[in-house]
């Protein structure tokens, strides 16, 4: 039985080979074999959220994706989207609107916000809600997190009405 | 915890799944979208020897219409089901469905296919597919076979999946301008599994007399459960109050829920008769529904 395959695939914009162990998924192998550490585990069954990342564009949850599944893959991770500046706004009004506490959920609940900014660009509070309702957040009891999001979805639906 | 030790390996048509399924022997699973399948490895509910990753094999993949079927390939994944026109226009229940199952990041993986074989009781698609009347395409080393979605799954977590044979596509009678179709479910939380749920499909004539019906439920039994006491009380008959009044009442002859995590059969009865005037007063022209 062969419990280590050989996998490239591009991380954050950067082509990766890696020989991984067919039991990790796939924030095993960001925390473990890359050192990219801003994913969390949380639950690790796919109920919290915590591990969020971006896989081919879209988000999934990073512990029920097999590492060994990855070749060719293209992998986005919190620590790539704060590099390239495509979620500034967003991290600033979560700061601005004391959306993270203790910061466990929010790499996590960053990529599922982003997507909602690409996904339904005029979402309304109640459909923010059930875009973020798969990531857990114990601390914030959620409004701020909506504050957040629904600030940064007027601010870019301002900014392409004047553009 | 972290999942137990186990081979991997990926392949990209049916005739290398086969030699693989082969090399890897009877404890192979076979892994799709694996939302289901990887959470049971962290429980260690499954211990594969190996998993066979079936995701590249371009044969599963699309959605197509043929004639008056709608087919939709195993891996077609329940975010794609959400926004596919076809699925929209020819079987709006999966539309309705797909957005109800799990979250946002879990529809990115999860595949029809999947849902099919695992025949969770709870789930969304295996009702659905109940309910459409839609024939589950199987494929096998010795050739492909075609069963009713109504005998397909037999039971908690049992579906008519032969050792070594998949699901290939799933098939769909394309909805018709006499066609209604819903599926409601009461939930604890969004996304969660449903405390019970209803898929209903009619078929209308131009008088507004239901020709056909199939009420089906989950999260109520040990599978997609038929009421076909409820759906025999609205064969012939116009919707109306009153009508959906005795498809109410029937429910008590169709249904025998087990007691669950949620609570106990009284409850379940209670929510499915809710479902059946929620899904059903949906059908009503809409000066009814004010009524």
């Amino acid at each position: 039985m062969t419990t280590r395959i050989d996998i490239t695939l591009t991380v954050n914009g950067e082509r990766v080979s890696r020989s991984v162990d067919t039991r990790s998924h796939l924030v095993d192998f960001l925390r473990g074999d890359l050192g990219l550490a801003g994913a969390h585990t949380g639950c690790e069954h796919g109920v919290c959220g915590a591990c969020t990342v971006r896989l081919d564009g879209e988000p999934v949850r990073g512990c029920l994706v097999m590492a060994a599944s990855l070749d060719g893959a293209v992998v986005e991770t919190i620590e790539g989207l704060s590099d390239s500046g495509e979620i500034r706004d967003l991290q600033e009004a979560f700061v601005a609107r004391n959306a993270c506490q203790c910061g466990y959920c929010t790499p996590g609940m960053l990529v599922t916000a982003a997507d909602i900014l690409v996904q339904s660009p005029e979402a309304t509070r109640e459909e923010i809600r059930e875009h973020i309702s798969g990531n857990y957040c114990r601390c914030t009891g959620y409004q701020a997190i909506v504050d957040a999001v629904e600030d940064v979805l007027k601010a870019r639906a301002a900014k392409r009405e004047a553009a | 915890m972290k999942w137990p030790a186990m081979g991997y390996a990926r392949v990209e048509s049916l005739d290398e799944l086969w030699r693989a399924l082969d090399a890897a022997g009877p404890e192979a699973q076979i892994l799709a979208g694996g939302q289901s399948l990887l959470a049971t490895l962290a429980f260690r509910l499954s211990a594969p020897s190996t998993l066979i990753d079936i995701t590249r094999i371009a044969a599963l993949k699309g959605v197509s219409v043929a004639g008056d079927v709608l087919r939709i390939g195993a891996l077609t994944r329940h975010a794609d089901l959400a926004r596919d026109a076809l699925v929209a226009r020819h079987a709006p229940m999966l539309a309705k469905a797909a957005p109800l199952i799990a979250h946002p990041a879990i529809r990115n993986r999860g595949t029809i296919g999947g849902s099919l074989a695992l025949a969770d009781p709870a789930a969304e698609l295996p009702a659905c597919a109940v309910a459409l009347g839609a024939t589950v395409v199987l494929a096998a080393p010795t050739g492909e076979r075609r069963v009713a979605a109504s005998d397909f799954f037999q039971g908690l977590f049992t579906a008519a999946l032969e050792p070594g044979e998949i699901i290939t596509a799933v098939e769909v009678p394309v909805a018709t301008a006499s066609s209604r179709q819903t599926i409601v479910e009461v939930t604890r939380r969004s996304g969660d599994y449903a405390m019970a749920g209803l898929a209903a499909a009619l078929e209308m004539d131009g008088a507004g007399i239901v020709t056909s019906a199939r009420l089906v439920f989950f999260g109520i039994g040990s599978g997609a459960e038929v009421a076909r006491g409820a759906s025999a009380t609205l064969t012939g008959k116009a919707l109306s109050a009153e009508t959906i009044a005795a498809a109410q009442a029937a429910l008590d002859g169709d249904l025998d829920p087990p007691t669950d995590l949620h609570g106990g059969p009284e409850m379940k009865r209670h929510l499915a008769r809710v479902l059946t005037r929620r899904a059903l007063t949906a059908f009503l022209v809409p000066s009814e529904q004010a009524a």
